[in-house]
């Protein structure tokens, strides 16, 4: 399929591709094995100016957009879905002060951020706030100068890793989701601890933390946007990201499709490759079909972004929801054209399967999120009448 | 620091093809590449100037489509790409070859370090480095692993041998030849790709660099390629008869007539 890529896109989706064939593919497995942080990989990109793609040229950054970001991480993805997630996050990361964010905090952190020697993480989710984030516990406190953070964030990516953290916290409780704000609070403001990591089922090579704010003092300068603002900026911030968490499940699944392709036509039963068997070439015909439509769907919502939209939330969550899906089936699906070696460490797609589940579950839940796309569609009608 | 990286075209194949009618190498249809020794010179050069500040300028002696290696070079970071190309340099050997260098590397004049891959994959000589070194008049180091130190006018370096490391200290300007384990060559820069695409790479003739005609290409080398081809491959074999001491014999004299 042609999706009439620019000379630049088509630079970045080489590039992208050359390092995930190049760095991330011969360590995918051991860093998967060891839940080990890819620093290395990281540099790699940095150098290659992956982390520039985003940001705005006057930030230091190629100012090429969501779907350039998209096409990066997709490729980086088709080697490994949890070393792409360490850059699609720094991306969520950064979104909040890309939208949000004044001159001067932008001129403070972007070019940091655009030379990808810092990384960066966002923080909504707690224990007793997952979907429900309305329900969050984190509480920020104005002080003179200074807003002081207590409370804690869970599962949060990129944590312990990332410098820069854009966290929500509630200002007012009494103005229930009025009353959140979103705050940067850089690793080293005092206060401000990491819990313990966490052990994964998949995505491994990524890192998942705790966040913990005990009387962390953050300098007013920090809030992002005006203070009550904080949902609106999670929720702005999600419609952006969601896209590229489409572009990892899309990644994903190509890997899986070309590693049970390449396996079929290996693998003989009854003296033929299996490949020549019709069920598993009609398996392999809707793994393709499913992973091309997600494709095109997750690329017209980045460049639906890209032209200046002011309401992204249905495309972002369409794109998020039918990618990942897709993504679940066509990994399993990878590992039942395997067969029984499929199931074992020593080939790639057990762990294709592994990392794709997660992407049902992050930045939405794939049901809650049927719940946005449903009343977008619901309020339109109404609006009709 | 300014830094001098020379970089050959090679054709990008690990199956060298020779043409039996001309007995030379078949480059066409074949993509050419940067020489692979050449990308840890590169590399080298910029991480130098990551260090201390300076400028990177890559010259590549070759026919017109040598300017795609220099736009390459671009995109991995080097600042600055010339290409010394010239109808007088055609069958230059090395010592051709370093001169003509030798006379670029004259004309920037402004330079505290030369590197070089240790040798290429085409010719395979290892010479050009040596040779540019003692036309310059420069101290030398070959099989660099690593520079230690580099400040002003001094470098210590570390030198492959044979069995282990040797430091070495030696003045700026200077030439090194670089192995591969010194570094580990990045991939390009989107930035330095999009730089390469439109940077400028001035082609300096004979005339530029004011190479005398009768030191450069043909006239210049003193060495001639006779012939390039496949070694033939003989399997001769022979059982010695006897008991075994009459075998060490037949043996012993077999080894002495071939020696």
């Amino acid at each position: 399929m042609d999706y009439f890529l620019t000379e630049q896109q088509t630079l970045i989706k080489g590039l992208a591709r050359r390092i995930a064939e190049e760095r991330i593919l011969p360590v995918r497995a051991e860093l998967d094995e060891k839940e080990e942080f890819p620093w290395a990989i990281v540099k790699d990109m940095a150098d290659s100016d992956l982390f520039r793609i985003f940001i705005p040229e006057q930030y230091e950054g190629l100012g090429e957009g969501l779907f350039a970001l998209c096409i990066a991480t997709e490729e980086l993805s088709r080697a490994c879905c949890g070393v792409a997630l360490t850059y699609a996050t720094d991306a969520l990361g950064t979104i909040p002060l890309l939208l949000y964010g004044t001159d001067e905090q932008k001129q403070k952190y972007l070019p940091i951020i655009a030379s990808g020697t810092k990384l960066t993480a966002f923080g909504l989710t707690e224990s007793g706030a997952g979907s429900d984030a309305s329900a969050m516990k984190t509480t920020a406190t104005l002080d003179g100068d200074d807003y002081i953070l207590n409370g804690s964030k869970q599962f949060i990516t990129n944590g312990g890793e990332a410098e820069l953290y854009t966290i929500i916290a509630i200002t007012d409780p009494s103005r229930g989701t009025r009353g959140a704000s979103a705050f940067l609070v850089e690793k080293g403001m005092p206060g401000f601890t990491f819990g313990k990591k966490e052990q994964k089922m998949g995505i491994r090579a990524s890192a998942t933390s705790e966040l913990v704010f005990h009387n962390c003092r953050v300098p007013r300068d920090n809030l992002v946007g005006r203070e009550g603002l904080g949902f609106i900026v999670t929720m702005k911030t999600l419609d952006v990201s969601r896209s590229a968490v489409g572009a990892l499940a899309v990644g994903l699944a190509q890997g899986a499709l070309e590693a049970a392709v390449a396996y079929a036509r290996e693998r003989k039963q009854f003296g033929h490759p299996i490949s020549s068997l019709q069920a598993i070439q009609h398996m392999l015909a809707n793994m393709a079909m499913e992973l091309e439509a997600a494709r095109a769907l997750v690329y017209a919502a980045a460049r639906t972004f890209d032209s200046g939209a002011k309401d992204f939330t249905e495309e972002g969550a369409m794109a998020k929801v039918f990618a990942t899906d897709m993504a679940m089936k066509v990994t399993t699906d990878a590992v039942q054209v395997f067969g029984g070696v499929g199931y074992m460490r020593d080939y790639p797609v057990e762990k294709m399967m592994r990392d794709a589940k997660i992407n049902q579950i992050y930045e939405g839940t794939n049901q809650v999120l049927r719940n946005v796309i449903a009343l977008e569609l619901l309020k339109r009608k109404a609006l009709r009448e | 620091m300014n830094i001098v990286v020379c970089i050959k075209q090679v054709p990008g194949t690990t199956e060298i093809k020779i043409d039996p009618d001309t007995n030379t190498l078949v480059r066409e249809g074949i993509p050419g590449i940067i020489n692979p020794f050449d990308c840890y010179a590169l590399e080298e050069a910029v991480r130098l100037r990551e260090r201390c500040g300076g400028k990177v300028t890559v010259i590549s002696m070759g026919p017109p489509q040598a300017e795609e290696a220099l736009r390459e070079a671009i995109s991995l970071g080097a600042d600055e790409a010339i290409l010394i190309s010239d109808r007088a340099f055609a069958g230059s050997d090395t010592w051709a070859t370093s001169y003509v260098l030798s006379r670029a590397i004259a004309k920037i004049a402004n330079y505290d370090v030369i590197i070089c891959g240790r040798q290429t994959l085409d010719g395979d000589t290892g010479q050009v480095g040596p040779e540019l070194s003692e036309m310059l008049r420069v101290p030398f180091v070959a099989y660099v692993s690593e520079v230690e130190e580099i400040k002003d006018d001094y470098m210590r370096v570390q030198r492959m041998v044979e069995e282990g490391y040797e430091t070495i200290e030696m003045s700026l300007p200077a030439v090194i030849t670089v192995v591969k384990e010194i570094n580990i060559p990045r991939l390009p820069s989107l930035r330095g790709s999009m730089k390469s695409k439109t940077a400028n790479i001035p082609v300096w003739s004979a005339e530029d660099i004011g190479a005398e005609a009768n030191k450069a290409g043909i006239s210049g080398s003193p060495t001639r390629v006779v012939k390039i081809f496949f070694p033939r491959r003989e399997h001769k074999s022979e059982i010695m008869q006897g008991n075994l001491e009459e075998q060490i014999d037949q043996l012993m004299k077999k080894l002495e007539e071939i020696v």
